[in-house]
């Protein structure tokens, strides 16, 4: 598909670096379903897509710089819903989430509970400010939090938090790879499904600059199951623009 | 049944990965192997590192995809271990290279091992390599024949759609030597976003792939077919086995497959098994339909 136009109706500063855009256009995606977000003149992103309806975004690199300079009325190109999302598993699941890795866990919270599944969540964030989506995921169920400072929550991480994971029917992970790596060690393997960021070109399945070994995250992911990555490269290098090895 | 001898390479069957798709990791090779393809074509690879354009560098169009991804690549000096990666699924692996001059091209060639060479002399929109050197004759010549000089495997060429006489640059890659010809690559081609007016590739324009390409290239291979003494292998637009053997038929000795990967990775077992089920029933050979096209 080509790019859609979307236009910007309503902006959310969630923290001091994340804002919420919502544009005019639902997308219908499953939750875990990411779009390619092509600020024009500038970069086309992958994000994921936090309501049907919007992207949340932390300012990082040149494209989201650009993004954040934008207003209500203003307008990107979308390409998406893309990629394979998150499979809900009935009974109680557990949500871990780091920083803006909470984005496309909410929508799979509030579709859980809207579908009779109990969700217990883990949100850490580097302070109480940073954290994102606190309210939904309350609404959802249980919230334990985590900061690094300690400003809200237990101090430390949110792998910290990870306790008693046998007892739930799957768990959910997004975050930094490195957060995501530690709770891949942690939990069971075929009880676990986590959503990647990779560097992503086409977004089609085609090119395969986003390949972890031979999965490609933009096709038969973003989401892989604990089972998948467990043996791969994930969590120990990922491949920048010319598709060289860099360390996680 | 669909075994054959391309260039001197055995392989077990003739639809290969074409360049650019899937072919910048190992382990992403590997599992096109193991997607049942004859051999693997590697992303073109150049002297240094390279990001390519910026996005957007891929779009799907209304008949096909466009795409300007800028020739991103880890240079050949860190690319050795993804070929022996992909090698380990046991199928022949095909280095894709490309540089500014003949030099370079050497370069890289005399430093990578590989069961073959690809030269991209094609890429519609990368400036100063590719297609910049793939329209003009006595480069073409000159860059094949100084590789075939450098390396003792099969040195294929792969040329562009984009020239008013595909045939000349044909015959001046078998002038150098060249053992095969590939044919093609992507047509230049560009979309605009009407809601902005930008041009939707971060490189403004780029090359068409994908079903609306694949008459043009079946003209280009049956041309080819005619004009040269060496092997033609076919790419552009093929989705299914149909396809497959209608390249066959124009003069094809073997395929390639590139945008169809997409929304079928098991694209390669899938037109084997349709191919050799066609085959049967009409009881010919892969032999038999090898340029058939041009004997009726």
């Amino acid at each position: 598909m080509k790019p859609v136009n979307a236009v910007i109706t309503e902006i959310v500063e969630e923290t001091p670096t994340i804002r919420t855009f919502f544009f005019e256009t639902s997308f219908d995606p499953e939750p875990g379903q990411f779009v390619m977000a092509w600020i024009r003149g500038v970069d086309e992103i992958p994000m994921a897509l936090s309501y049907d309806n919007a992207i949340t975004v932390q300012n990082v690199g040149p494209a989201t710089s650009a993004l954040f300079e934008l207003g209500n009325g203003d307008s990107i190109g979308i390409r998406g819903p893309l990629g394979k999302g998150f499979d809900r598993k009935p009974g109680h699941i557990l949500l871990i989430a780091g920083g803006v890795g909470a984005a496309p866990l909410a929508p799979l919270a509030e579709k859980a509970i809207s579908e009779g599944i109990n969700v217990t969540t883990l949100l850490g964030a580097k302070t109480k400010e940073e954290l994102v989506f606190k309210k939904r995921f309350e609404k959802a169920g249980d919230v334990l939090i985590a900061t690094d400072d300690g400003s809200e929550g237990k101090h430390g991480y949110v792998t910290q938090l990870i306790n008693n994971n046998e007892s739930y029917s799957q768990i959910y992970c997004c975050g930094p790879e490195i957060m995501m790596k530690k709770v891949l060690d942690k939990v069971p393997l075929s009880k676990s499904q986590f959503s990647l960021h990779r560097y992503i070109k086409c977004g089609i399945g085609i090119c395969g600059a986003c390949c972890v070994d031979g999965l490609r995250v933009c096709k038969d992911g973003p989401v892989f199951s604990g089972e998948v990555l467990k043996h791969s490269e994930f969590g120990i290098y990922r491949r920048n623009e010319c598709g060289e090895r860099v360390k996680v | 049944m669909l075994s054959l001898k391309l260039t001197g390479i055995s392989l077990k069957n003739p639809i290969m990965l074409a360049a650019g798709i899937m072919g910048t990791t190992g382990g992403s090779m590997k599992r096109i192997a193991q997607a049942g393809a004859g051999a693997l074509v590697t992303k073109s690879i150049g002297l240094e590192p390279k990001s390519g354009h910026s996005n957007p560098s891929m779009v799907e169009v209304d008949c096909g995809y466009l795409n300007a991804m800028g020739l991103p690549n880890p240079s050949y000096k860190n690319f050795q271990h993804e070929i022996d990666t992909a090698k380990e699924a046991g199928v022949p692996v095909i280095a894709s290279i490309f540089g500014g001059c003949a030099l370079d091209f050497s370069e890289i060639a005399g430093a990578i091992h590989a069961d073959a060479f690809e030269l991209n002399v094609s890429c519609p929109h990368a400036h100063g390599y590719g297609a910049e050197i793939g329209t003009d004759p006595a480069l073409v010549e000159d860059i094949t024949s100084m590789v075939k000089n450098t390396v003792d495997v099969p040195v294929w060429v792969k040329l562009t759609p984009n020239v008013t006489n595909i045939k000349s640059i044909g015959l001046a890659a078998q002038n150098g030597g060249a053992d095969a010809v590939v044919a093609i690559n992507t047509v230049r081609a560009m979309a605009i976003d009407i809601e902005s007016g930008y041009p939707i590739l971060g490189n403004k324009f780029g090359g068409l792939s994908g079903r609306a390409i694949k008459p043009v290239a079946v003209k280009c291979v049956y041309d080819l077919y005619e004009a040269l003494d060496i092997p033609v292998i076919g790419v552009g637009g093929i989705s299914d086995w149909k396809d497959a053997v209608e390249f066959i038929m124009a003069g094809a000795q073997a395929v390639e497959i590139g945008s169809a990967i997409g929304n079928n990775i098991n694209i390669f077992k899938e037109i084997s098994t349709g191919m050799e089920a066609f085959l049967s029933e009409k009881e010919w050979t892969l032999d038999d339909i090898y340029g058939m096209g041009h004997q009726i």
